[in-house]
């Protein structure tokens, strides 16, 4: 009897296990294998070649600006679309008109593909006639701008587009958290007199926490994951100004055809993600939503 | 948030003051979206000049629908989210049965490897998972562009969470009654787990039929492009920048999530709160 219920476990955890060890755990260890490895080229294998293509990569001067690039990509959209959300929740939780259509109009960019988002906002950036030059020159009367075809703008614009995709998606986790709070702690807060700043400040943000940091974990995997507008819409460019590390792997893999250097270029996001991990495990727990 | 009966004047500025704020941000959000219905609807000469009195047409539908195969993309794509999110449901029902209920230390280092997906997903092992799939015979199959999601650690997690909270004694009652353990997990677990089944489901079909580098680096032919490489590549290709036809193109792309959602949009966050995500 025990040995058959053992037996019907391994046999309902099999394909899934099988599965997520093929396509996930394999290829981690087979990333670091091969970035040890040249590129087999024509009639030449591959040979093993020590750390040879991390040296070519700490020498590689489009390496560093991509993880540069990709650092304030992900710094900067994590806390950006982390403030949105937080504010869209209270508004839409709140007592504002028409919530049901704020809820709407902030989680729609959620539901569309990046790659459709990308060509719509490549409308926008179109410089003179775009929406944003318009609304500039209109408002602050600045002249046409290059958004995506400057260096100073276009990494800017990219953050721009990736917040507006996903804040909407994080108000989601948020609204669930404020409607699970005891409506008892803000009468409780009530009688106190407090205001709603402190309300907010001393019950709704500390209860908030996990929610926060369970969003910040995501926003920031997201970080270096999110990349579909910036190929279509800058291909990396200007000069790399927009190449982030999935963009450059792509580039390096897939246009190139280098997968070694492709695979050293793999363990540096994957180092980078492991870190967050372990960031995430030593300052939060386990309890706060693995439970 | 407060509910108070009387509202004081300054407060009430302060609600104007947040509705303003509210409305423009929602204005903002949606202002993509406006513009490509607006820019579709008319012909190319309008994209860029707002005339309310502009002449309508569909056109730019018809043009953008035959220059491309998008009745073919569309096909591969609801193949593609078919597949996945079937078997995801399958697999990851399966998994978190057994991570729900058993007890041993096994299982626990295994969900523990499980949970390592949260982290490193497919999409960024894609050099890697390109050479499995050529070693496979894979390259340019919808099921090489599914395979690497189909078990998803995030829908093992979201569904041991709700099998956690099945109480064991429905489960002992349902052994007493003669229920063998699939009877118990399709007759007890599965309908318990409906809301966790309908957000992780529209979760997971928004994000396969949105998906674009794995399946731009997988597939090469019209036969399996999924809409979003299909429309990558007539965007730039085909067109140069006619936007009232890539706006058209851009809509038909994205119009069946767009009409799911808006249409079960209430249930869609109310089951994504309900499962507890969070």
């Amino acid at each position: 009897m025990r040995g058959r219920a053992t037996l019907h476990a391994w046999l309902m955890l099999g394909p899934a296990m099988v599965l997520l060890v093929a396509f996930t755990h394999y290829p981690v260890v087979a990333t670091f294998w091969h970035s040890l490895f040249s590129t087999p080229r024509g009639a030449r294998p591959a040979r093993f070649v020590g750390l040879e293509n991390y040296d070519v990569l700490a020498a590689d001067p489009i390496f560093w600006q991509a993880l540069t690039n990709n650092l304030i990509y992900a710094l900067g959209t994590v806390p950006l679309s982390i403030a949105l959300a937080l504010v869209m929740a209270l508004w839409v939780n709140g007592r504002i008109a028409g919530k049901a259509a704020l809820r709407v109009a902030y989680f729609t960019p959620t539901v569309l593909p990046m790659i459709a988002v990308a060509n719509l906002w490549l409308f926008f950036y179109t410089p003179d006639y775009g929406l944003v030059d318009r609304l500039t020159q209109l408002l602050l009367g600045w002249g046409a701008t290059n958004w995506l075809g400057s260096r100073e703008t276009a990494l800017g614009a990219m953050m721009v587009v990736a917040v507006w995709k996903e804040a909407g998606f994080f108000m989601i986790f948020y609204l669930a958290a404020l409607q699970a709070i005891p409506p008892v702690l803000y009468e409780a807060a009530a009688v106190e007199g407090a205001s709603r700043w402190e309300v907010f400040r001393r019950v709704t943000l500390p209860l908030l926490g996990p929610t926060t940091l369970f969003i910040a974990v995501n926003a920031l995997i997201n970080g270096f994951r999110l990349v579909d507008h910036i190929i279509v819409m800058t291909r990396g460019g200007p000069d790399n100004a927009t190449a982030l590390l999935l963009t450059y792997i792509y580039e390096v893999g897939f246009r190139f055809w280098d997968t070694s250097q492709a695979s050293a270029l793999t363990m540096v996001l994957l180092l980078l993600l492991m870190l967050i991990a372990l960031a995430q495990f030593t300052f939060l727990g386990r309890r706060t939503h693995y439970r | 948030m407060m509910h108070a009966a009387a509202v004081p004047p300054r407060l009430r500025v302060g609600l104007w003051l947040e509705t303003l704020g509210a409305w423009t941000l929602a204005i903002a959000w949606v202002a993509p979206l406006l513009y490509a219905i607006w820019a579709a609807i008319h012909p190319t000469g309008y994209a860029a000049r707002f005339d309310l009195l502009a002449p309508l047409t569909l056109d730019n539908f018809t043009a953008a629908w035959n220059a491309a195969p998008f009745p073919r993309y569309m096909l591969n794509s609801l193949l593609l989210v078919t597949f996945v999110t079937g078997s995801q449901f399958v697999l990851g029902t399966l998994a978190a049965f057994v991570f729900a209920r058993s007890t041993s230390r096994w299982t626990g280092l295994l969900f523990a490897l499980v949970l390592v997906q949260l982290m490193i997903m497919p999409d960024m092992l894609i050099i890697e998972n390109y050479r499995t799939m050529r070693a496979l015979g894979l390259v340019d199959t919808v099921v090489g562009i599914g395979l690497p999601y189909v078990a998803s650690a995030f829908g093992i997690f979201l569904l041991r969470q709700t099998f956690k909270q099945v109480p064991r004694e429905l489960e002992e009652a349902a052994r007493v009654e003669g229920c063998s353990t699939f009877g118990i997990l399709w007759r007890v677990y599965v309908p318990l787990a409906r809301p966790t089944y309908l957000a992780y489901g529209l979760t997971s079909v928004a994000y396969h039929w949105n998906n674009f580098l794995w399946p731009l680096v997988i597939t090469n032919t019209v036969e399996t492009r999924p809409l979003t490489v299909g429309l990558a590549v007539f965007a730039s290709t085909d067109q140069g920048v006619d936007w009232a036809i890539i706006s058209a193109a851009t809509l038909l792309t994205s119009a069946p999530l767009l009409l799911a959602f808006l249409l079960f949009q209430r249930q869609f966050v109310q089951s994504f709160m309900r499962a507890g995500i969070r």
